[in-house]
This record gives C-alpha cells, sequence and structure tokens, in this order.
C-alpha cells in the first residue's frame, strides 16, 4: 500500500518535473513546479516527516510559487514570443550532460550496502524542535541573519530609483 | 530488496532534470524553477537518509534548505524584475554588458 503511494508520487514529481523544464508556456511551467512541490510534500508525508511536509507546501507552495507566478506576469510584456528567439537552447548536448550525470550518481550510490529497514524509529518533531535549539542553534541564526540580508538586499534591488528631492 | 537506492534513483533524476532546465532555459525566472528543482532532490536526499538512519539533524538540514531556496527565490526575482526594467529583458542571454 504505501510503496504504490511512493511511487504515485515519484511517477507524478517526475513527469511534473520535466513539464517544468520543458513546456513553452513559463506560466504553466511554474504550475508543473507546484505539482513537484506537492508531489515532494507527499513523499515527505510516506518518508514520516510530517512537519517537513507541512512547511515545505506553507513555504514552497504557499510562498514561493506565489512570488514566482507574481514575477511571471510583472515581467510578461518582455517574453513577447518570437520567431527568431527561441525558447530554449542547446538541447541535445545538455540532455546529454544531464543524463551522463544521472548515470554517473547512479552508478555511485546503487551498488553501495544499503540497509534494509529503517534503523530506528522514525524522527518526532520534538527532536527535531531540540535539534534546532540545541546542536544545530549557530546555523538556525546564521538563516535568521540570511532571511534580513535577503529582505534588504531584494528591497534594494527591487525598489524603483526615484530622484532624490532636492534639499531645500 | 532495500528502498533506497531505488529513492535515491527518484533525487538523481530531479537533479538531473534540473541541471537539464538551467543548462536549456534562456527565461532567467525558468532557470529560477529548475534551481528549485535542484534544492528539492537535496532535500529529498536528506529527509530519506535521515529516515533511515534514524538522525534528526537531516530534517534540520531539509528545514534549512527550504529557508535558503526561499531566500534564493527573492533575491533571484528581485534581480530579474530590477533586469526587466533597467534592461528591457528577461533573457538571460541578453544581458552581456559585463561580456567582454
Amino acid at each position: 500500500m504505501i510503496v504504490a503511494v511512493a511511487v504515485a508520487l515519484a511517477a507524478l514529481v517526475l513527469v511534473s518535473a520535466v513539464w517544468v523544464v520543458t513546456l513553452k508556456n513559463l506560466f504553466r511551467a511554474a504550475l508543473s513546479l507546484g505539482l513537484v512541490l506537492l508531489g515532494v510534500a507527499g513523499l515527505f508525508i510516506v518518508l514520516e516527516a510530517e512537519f517537513l511536509a507541512f512547511v515545505q507546501i506553507l513555504v514552497y507552495v504557499g510562498a514561493i510559487l506565489t512570488l514566482v507566478v507574481f514575477a511571471i506576469m510583472l515581467t510578461a510584456k518582455l517574453q513577447s514570443p518570437s520567431p527568431d528567439v527561441p525558447a530554449s537552447r542547446q538541447r541535445l548536448p545538455a540532455a546529454a550532460a544531464s543524463l551522463g550525470l544521472f548515470a554517473i550518481l547512479a552508478a555511485a550510490t546503487w551498488p553501495l550496502g544499503w540497509p534494509k529497514a529503517p534503523s530506528a524509529d522514525a524522527v518526532s518533531v520534538a527532536a527535531l524542535g531540540q535539534q534546532l535549539v540545541t546542536t544545530l542553534v549557530l546555523p538556525f541564526e546564521v538563516v535568521s541573519l540570511v532571511f534580513v540580508a535577503a529582505m534588504v538586499g531584494a528591497i534594494a534591488i527591487a525598489a524603483p530609483r526615484t530622484p532624490r528631492a532636492p534639499a531645500p | 530488496m532495500s528502498p533506497i537506492p531505488a529513492s535515491l534513483l527518484l533525487s538523481h533524476a530531479l537533479f538531473a532534470i534540473g541541471i537539464y532546465g538551467i543548462l536549456t532555459r534562456r527565461h532567467a525566472i525558468g532557470i529560477l524553477l529548475a534551481v528549485e528543482l535542484i534544492l528539492n532532490a537535496a532535500a529529498l536526499n536528506f529527509v530519506l537518509l535521515g529516515r533511515f538512519f534514524g538522525q534528526a539533524q537531516a530534517q534540520a538540514f531539509a528545514l534549512f534548505i527550504i529557508a535558503l531556496a526561499a531566500c534564493e527565490a527573492v533575491v533571484g526575482l528581485a534581480i530579474i524584475i530590477s533586469l526587466s526594467r533597467n534592461a528591457q529583458t528577461v533573457f538571460a542571454d541578453h544581458v552581456r554588458l559585463l561580456r567582454g
């Protein structure tokens, strides 16, 4: 049962990931990215990481995808399809490179001796929270600093350049 | 048979599809979408192996990946908005101001 669910979610993730990189219409590609993110959230639930699944839906689907769709609509007038500007480039070398990379990664991880079953119980949210405020407290705080820096930087980059008012 | 190698194949495939997207997309937002695919593949790997080896820190690192992906998307989209305003283009290979 759980294997069937995992296989279905994996198929959903793979098919919509291919849509993300091949669809010509960028808006549809962004919506397929939403499907990928929901599929990965489902896989997190299968792997008994419920908290991460909710964070994934909240942050990725709720915030990042909305932001991406807004950016696509804001720049829509610049992406008018013209015949001399193809939507993608160097397809064959890129396909060869990514297939080669996939083969290398698969060959590196497939023959390793993996355990047949989980060696421990699922990680509880309490244990995750405890890790975040004890062992990992420094990276946790650094991430919040990065958030502030990204927010200030994004506002500074994207704000319109208004001419400075002359001093009275 | 262990379920780990097959699951790893899924995240490898997600990663390779993301690389393909970065190499082929000309639209800057399309490249950003492909980067999100790659970050998701990494987070999926962390959660999978953390589940099988019983490590809570793996989930914490997947959490950090999601947080940093949010920062990356915000800054990247700000750059694209600014680019579309100043250079009147959203195609990554049209921006060649710094190319000699």
